[in-house]
């Protein structure tokens, strides 16, 4: 089944308040996808500063001294902000390449979530409310976020294999479906150079976005052509560094509804995800149309 | 609540105060259940429902001529398998809004999510707003009269009964379709397998003004409709059709 969330704000007022009504949004999607649950915020950045968030299963460990070695090894100033089994890396925008190379042989254990200027991931196996917990989201603020309850079909019940999955800078999908030709693409986006940590078809997808856009298509682009090539039942909701866009398959049986204020735009697998947003009583509440690519972008 | 002596105390005459749950309070299942419990319909006619924010499952299983507000939007399979009850949702529908209703009548004040009055038997299924893909499917005797527009694949494999869409249909409208009559005002974006327009002829003028007339819709004509069904060329094997499967 799966529940998505996603909250995109027009209105800079409501910033500080981004994590806690997306924690709501979440736990209300709780029976959709008790298995695990993640969620990807957008905000903060810095120019000139980068962010890698990282995952480890043994945290004390791994990212115990973790700062002054990355730090040596790529020449910069590297700082972290630890929570729980994640941890955020500060390091310069423009080292963000290197440094991934240097955590990989300095932490070959731990995973990356995702990188860029404004993207941080934060997911675990669990029920969304242990998650929101586990990371304090409610605390967290951001300009735009996406959340996924998982009820998982195609791969094991894992911290990976929970979503948003991140395949590019600042990108991010959260995927309600399942797609039939993962396999088949998997190979083929193997040779044309992406990197897989899963054997999830929602991997799939967000490295098939990657790898378009990596090809010069902008994300709109990349949405229309998925609506080619992937075969099987998908809604998605895509984060960029400045943007929120949602696509459905045609046949769209995974069910979506969104919400529409001037001081928000709002997804939800259900209208219950929404119910509690403030002005949702005059919003524009609509469906998505299927094989409609929507975005937004600040 | 008594009913006796109704007749010769004025002072006992039949409160039609509806009883109200409020479900964020109440629980989904103590408010269904009262509803299956009613004794006696004439006593306790009218019920409210507060609060239900997206609610799955509101009002299922409703048995009796009573009538149900619903004030808010309700999620999955509202009155599902409604029998006599008339409910009325001021608000949205989230998917299978009377699902497999066997009579009675719902009103949907907004929009329905995808397969409304699914597998209906019976009844008035009436949507104010636009209905999602897959209205009607496999409808069985019901009607459903459609302010708005319809999605696609609406009335796939619908067997008996009557979609009426004010608006327009989206793509495949009546795939696969059996037996039911389909009256769109608008635009058709395209016909399923085997759906194909008919004649209005009078018989079919008079079903469809009955069926306005029944939904309290007005400001519209019968003539201003196109009528489609099935074309009837599935209904049995067709060996040149060997090579498709």
């Amino acid at each position: 089944m799966c529940g998505i969330v996603g909250l995109f704000l027009k209105d800079k007022s409501l910033e500080p308040q981004l994590g806690a009504l997306l924690s709501e949004m979440l736990v209300t999607m709780t029976d959709r996808g008790p298995d695990s649950a993640g969620i990807a915020i957008y905000g903060g950045g810095t120019k000139g500063h980068g962010k890698i968030t990282i995952q480890s299963a043994t945290p004390d460990v791994d990212f115990k001294g973790l700062d002054a070695e990355l730090g040596k090894k790529i020449n910069a100033k590297v700082s972290s902000a630890v929570k729980s089994t994640h941890a955020v890396l500060d390091v310069p925008s423009d080292k963000i390449a290197e440094a991934r190379a240097a955590l990989s042989e300095l932490r070959p254990d731990v995973r990356v979530m995702g990188a860029g200027e404004a993207i941080e991931i934060y997911k675990e196996v669990g029920l969304p409310v242990e998650v929101v917990k586990r990371f304090d989201v409610t605390k967290m603020s951001g300009s735009h976020g996406i959340g996924h309850t998982r009820m998982a079909t195609e791969s094991a019940v894992t911290t990976l294999g929970a979503h948003p999955f991140s395949t590019g800078p600042d990108q991010c999908l959260v995927h309600n479906g399942s797609l039939s030709n993962h396999n088949n693409l998997r190979r083929e986006l193997i040779r044309d150079g992406m990197r897989f940590e899963t054997e999830n078809d929602t991997e799939v997808a967000a490295a098939y976005l990657s790898s378009k856009i990596a090809h010069g298509q902008n994300l709109g682009e990349a949405l229309e052509s998925s609506l080619n090539d992937l075969d099987g039942f998908f809604t998605f909701v895509v984060g960029t560094k400045n943007g929120f866009g949602v696509v459905r398959d045609p046949i769209s049986c995974k069910p979506a509804v969104m919400a529409e204020t001037d001081q928000y735009v709002a997804f939800g697998s259900e209208y219950r995800a929404l119910a509690n947003l403030p002005g949702i009583e005059d919003a524009k509440v609509w469906e998505p149309e299927p094989s409609t690519v929507y975005f937004w972008e600040h | 609540m008594h009913s006796t002596n109704l007749a010769t105390s004025p002072l006992h005459q039949v409160n039609y105060a509806p009883k109200v749950f409020d479900l964020s309070k109440n629980t989904l299942r103590e408010f269904n259940q009262a509803l299956h419990e009613v004794k006696d319909a004439s006593t306790e006619p009218n019920w409210e429902v507060i609060n239900p924010k997206g609610s799955h499952a509101v009002a299922v299983g409703a048995e009796h001529p009573i009538s149900i507000d619903v004030q808010g939007s309700v999620g999955y399979y509202c009155g599902g398998m409604n029998q006599l009850s008339t409910i009325t949702v001021h608000g949205s529908a989230g998917p299978g809004v009377g699902e497999n209703m066997m009579s009675g009548t719902i009103i949907v004040k907004g929009d329905a999510s995808q397969y409304a009055g699914a597998t209906g038997r019976g009844g008035l299924l009436v949507i104010e707003g636009n209905a999602s893909s897959r209205c009607g499917i496999s409808m069985k005797g019901i009607n459903i009269l459609v302010r708005g527009n319809i999605g696609h694949m609406s009335a796939f494999m619908a067997q008996s009964g009557n979609l009426v869409v004010l608006g327009d249909a989206g793509d495949a409208l009546g795939d696969s379709i059996y037996e039911a009559r389909l009256f769109v005002r608008g635009s058709v974006k395209s016909l399923g397998a085997d759906c194909i327009k008919k004649e209005m002829r009078p018989e079919h003028i008079a079903i469809l003004q009955d069926l306005l007339d029944r939904a309290g819709i007005t400001d519209v004509k019968p003539e201003e409709f196109s009528r489609y069904g099935s074309a009837r060329t599935l209904y049995n094997f067709n060996i040149d059709n060997a090579d498709a499967y």
